[in-house]
């Protein structure tokens, strides 16, 4: 697991600003090329580093030369391509952008509509718009040849107008990237709101909005909103009526398991035309840990419900994968449907992985799963 | 333990609940066994028994019974904490009669009538090989294509029948390319049948088939001796010519080219399993139990009188579960009326057939040109015109537009009686959503385009189906397998 975000840097100007860099390892870059890049060296000679937007040294001593700085050693995996957010009087650095990672998502607010009982990102009403006007600087750094983008919150659609530029920005930057955005979907129960984001016209976006049940107060109780059942269903509904792509996120947990074949059917009836259902093993982490009782039940005590899911939206030819569930969890006739998806920087294995022959098949655990984890997890031999 | 403080409890989001709740349009049918079985406009349904049905209607139905999140979900009912219900009940309505909107995608043309059967339960006129003076000609051809791209349906199929459609293959070979001609502009989604005994079937036709990716459908009766009773040939060879046929077809041009159907005969009855074991042994994987259709030579040979509909009943039950057996020993086989009435249960779609749709699919589904250019609602209406009833001849294509043949008075005053949602008895029928309705058939027997129900073989045929098929659906194993065969 690797850290996103360090404080222990050395940064000795104080200018009360943020910096948006693009990350280089190249000290002979030419000058013109300097002055949005942030070049990291192993250690300082007698290089001229005049010109970049900030110069970074892996060793602690050389935060005495004159305009170097150190960088923490979390955060030495930093290579070149990546985008980083600087605030040199918090002596902050945050990897907005990692090239080698594939799930690069965009944090844009901390802010939320919904107040879901197993949030992994706690949201707060906080003043926070700061976020998304770093990231509209940052897109035009992004490598042009990245596969995948994501945004995510809060809730991305309180942004409003930024929101709309952001994918704006993404889509003349990035035109083959493919966009994922992670959203409750609940402001686009206004039309208007479905549309402007069609008229942009990305030619790759897909987003991703949690349903929780097939009956209203159910979800509406999980999320923590009353009437968000219905804003979210007229969310789809619109977002389809404007041709977007959308895929259906349903966390499983003590709450949402015992209807999960239920609402594979309701998906199948009235929302036939979704272009991706993720079944998704719960994360220990945000809410779910104030909660964890009302929450938590061992996904080997699911596994039928699961079953029943997948065969119910196979049926009805709704595409379908599991994420974040261990292979040892789940029977093998919904191995086909299990994704690697928990991202490099947060997943680990246990002792008893060790052995395992579906490991590498396998998308681990969360490093939240130190908390809570199945009883069952074992290693799979080969038969 | 409970929730984090900060967080509030299920029953607080349920409380809207306790205001009761208002039915959604609903219809209900008791069930064989006493049950009932509730039914919404999309084909959404529920069994309950009686008592708890009694209460749904009086409204004293609450959030304690456990089947109250089932009927909310499935739009039975809905309460004051949703009403997401109306936008989605109306949106899957919509998608249900979609078709209807797409209007005729099955072109139908009879392009001879000659024939070298004589078969004795032969629902259109046959005449003798020889006789050409009952071919489509090429310029009817020409006039009925202008008609068939008229339609505004993006899917076109064009299927040739007869008599015996290869009699005439040149006329065949001149709509195909002709209509792939004018496909070029048109850029519908534009395919072929053939129907076809398979007697002419040759090397030019296979080529051709081959070229275009025609389709072709042949009747397999059962076994020989069963077959060419029904299916007389004067050669005696009917059954011989159409397995070396669909072989032939299977190897030349794919396993997936060629179908077949049945027709029962009272001969049939007896032998269900021995007619399936012809398409098992053939390597088919549809069968189609069909019983007679009251026209033509059915009626003039009194095969119609042989046998009634509770004995064929038997028959496709036995057939059905001998079906579900071979399925169950891994040889996939489906049924495909049966499919059709699985789609309609168990999918948001409607399959498009035309006999089971309100307003019937005659004319707005599927089309007939006859050979010598007059345009029929149906095979069957084609039929009722051969025994001197004009009734459902729209028009022809020599003298009438396109908007004179579908606005013709025949036709929509015929549609407008089949609408189930206003028939007598189909109007309160809870099975009414995966039923459908045929004006042409109840004409055909009862004089009259909505029929009596009560009377009615077809009533009586799609309601013991439809509830054989629910019963069915109760067995894991079997509903297992009959979901399956819907892709």
């Amino acid at each position: 697991m690797i850290k996103l975000q360090s404080q222990k840097n050395i940064i000795t100007f104080d200018k009360n600003i943020v910096l948006i860099l693009k990350v280089t390892t190249t000290p002979f870059l030419s000058k013109v090329l300097r002055n949005n890049k942030a070049l990291i060296l192993d250690y300082v000679t007698d290089h001229d580093i005049e010109g970049f937007g900030i110069v970074f040294s892996k060793k602690k001593e050389d935060s005495n030369i004159n305009g170097v700085q150190y960088l923490d050693e979390d955060l030495h995996y930093l290579v070149d391509g990546d985008v980083i957010r600087v605030i040199p009087h918090r002596n902050s650095v945050r990897a907005i952008y990692r090239i080698e990672s594939s799930a690069n998502f965009l944090f844009v607010t901390e802010r939320c509509n919904s107040y879901c009982l197993m949030c992994s990102q706690p949201p707060r009403k906080v003043n926070d718009s700061h976020l998304i006007e770093e990231l509209i600087e940052a897109v035009p750094l992004i490598d042009k040849g990245a596969k995948e983008l994501g945004i995510t919150g809060g809730e991305p659609t309180l942004l409003g107008e930024r929101f709309f530029t952001l994918v704006r920005v993404i889509k003349s930057n990035l035109p083959n990237t493919s966009l994922h955005i992670l959203s409750n979907g609940r402001n686009f129960s206004d039309p208007k709101l479905a549309l402007q984001l069609a008229k942009i016209n990305h030619p790759d976006l897909m987003l991703g909005i949690p349903l929780y049940s097939d009956v209203s107060h159910i979800h509406d109780f999980v999320v923590q909103a009353d009437g968000a059942f219905d804003e979210t269903i007229r969310g789809i509904l619109n977002l389809k009526r404007h041709l977007q792509k959308v895929e259906i996120r349903v966390v499983i947990h003590k709450q949402t398991y015992e209807r999960l074949p239920q609402l594979a059917e309701f998906i199948g009836r009235n929302l036939q035309f979704i272009d991706h259902v993720a079944l998704m093993g719960l994360e220990i982490t945000g809410f779910t840990r104030a909660n964890l009782d009302e929450l938590w039940i061992d996904p080997i005590d699911y596994s039928d419900q699961l079953s029943e899911a997948t065969r119910i939206l196979s049926r009805y030819g709704v595409r379908v994968s599991i994420y974040n569930l261990q292979r040892c969890l789940i029977p093998r006739s919904q191995w086909k449907y299990a994704v690697k998806s928990i991202s490099d920087w947060k997943n680990k294995y246990y002792e008893e992985c060790n052995g395992c022959a579906e490991k590498n098949n396998c998308g681990g655990f969360f490093a939240s799963s130190d908390i809570k984890r199945s009883k069952m997890i074992n290693a799979i031999y080969e038969e | 333990m409970a929730l984090s403080k900060k967080f509030f409890p299920l029953e607080y989001y349920s409380q809207p609940i306790n205001e009761g709740y208002q039915l959604l349009p609903i219809r209900f049918h008791r069930m064989k066994k006493g049950d009932y079985l509730i039914t919404n406009m999309v084909g959404e349904h529920k069994i309950v028994n009686q008592e708890f049905l009694t209460r749904l209607v009086e409204g004293s139905v609450s959030i304690e019974d456990s089947e109250y999140n089932d009927l909310k979900a499935k739009h039975i009912l809905m309460d004051r904490d949703s009403n997401v219900a109306i936008d989605l009940l109306s949106l899957k309505y919509r998608t249900k009669q979609y078709s209807i909107s797409q209007f005729t995608a099955l072109h139908i043309f009879v392009v001879s009538l000659r024939c070298d059967y004589t078969c004795k339960y032969c629902q259109v006129s046959r005449r003798m090989e020889g006789d050409n003076s009952f071919d489509m000609s090429e310029n009817t051809a020409l006039l009925a294509l202008d008609l068939v791209f008229k339609s505004p349906s993006k899917a076109i199929k064009i299927e040739f029948q007869g008599g015996e459609p290869l009699l005439n293959f040149p006329v065949i070979k001149f709509i195909v390319e002709e209509a792939l001609k004018i496909n070029k502009t048109e850029e519908r989604n534009l395919q072929f049948v053939i129907t076809s005994n398979l007697t002419y079937l040759n090397e030019e036709v296979l080529e051709f088939c081959e070229r275009h990716h025609i389709y072709i459908s042949t009747s397999l009766d059962g076994p020989e001796a069963l077959h060419n009773k029904n299916r007389p040939r004067p050669d005696k060879d009917g059954y011989q010519k159409t397995v070396d046929g669909i072989r032939i077809i299977q190897d030349y041009l794919g396993r997936d080219r060629v179908s077949a159907l049945m027709t029962t005969t009272s001969e049939s009855l007896e032998i269900p399993r021995e007619i399936i074991d012809e398409y098992v042994r053939l390597d088919l994987h549809a069968v189609f139990l069909r019983p007679l259709s009251p026209y033509g030579f059915a009626l003039k040979t009194k095969q119609m009188q042989k046998y009634n509909i509770d004995n064929w009943l038997q028959f496709y039950k036995e057939g059905l579960e001998y079906i579900l057996d071979l399925n169950k020993s891994g040889y996939f086989l489906i049924e495909q009326y049966t499919l059709i009435i699985l789609k309609k249960i168990l999918t948001p779609s409607n399959p498009g057939y035309v006999d089971l749709q309100s307003p019937s699919g005659a004319g707005i589904t599927a089309i007939v040109y006859n050979y010598d250019g007059d345009v029929y609602a149906s095979d069957e209406a084609r039929m009722l015109k051969e025994m001197g009833d004009d009734k459902f001849r729209l028009g022809s294509v020599h003298n009438n537009t396109y908007e004179e043949i579908l606005l013709s008075d025949q036709l929509l005053d015929a549609l407008e009686d089949s609408l189930t949602e206003s028939v007598p008895m189909c109007t309160d029928c809870g099975l009414q959503t995966y039923c459908g309705s045929d004006p042409v058939y109840h004409y055909a027997t009862q004089g009259d385009v909505v029929g009596k129900k009560p009377l009615s073989f077809f009533c009586k045929k799609n309601t013991s189906i439809i509830e054989h098929v629910f019963k069915l659906l109760e067995d894991p194993e079997n509903k297992n397998i009959l979901e399956g065969w819907i892709k």
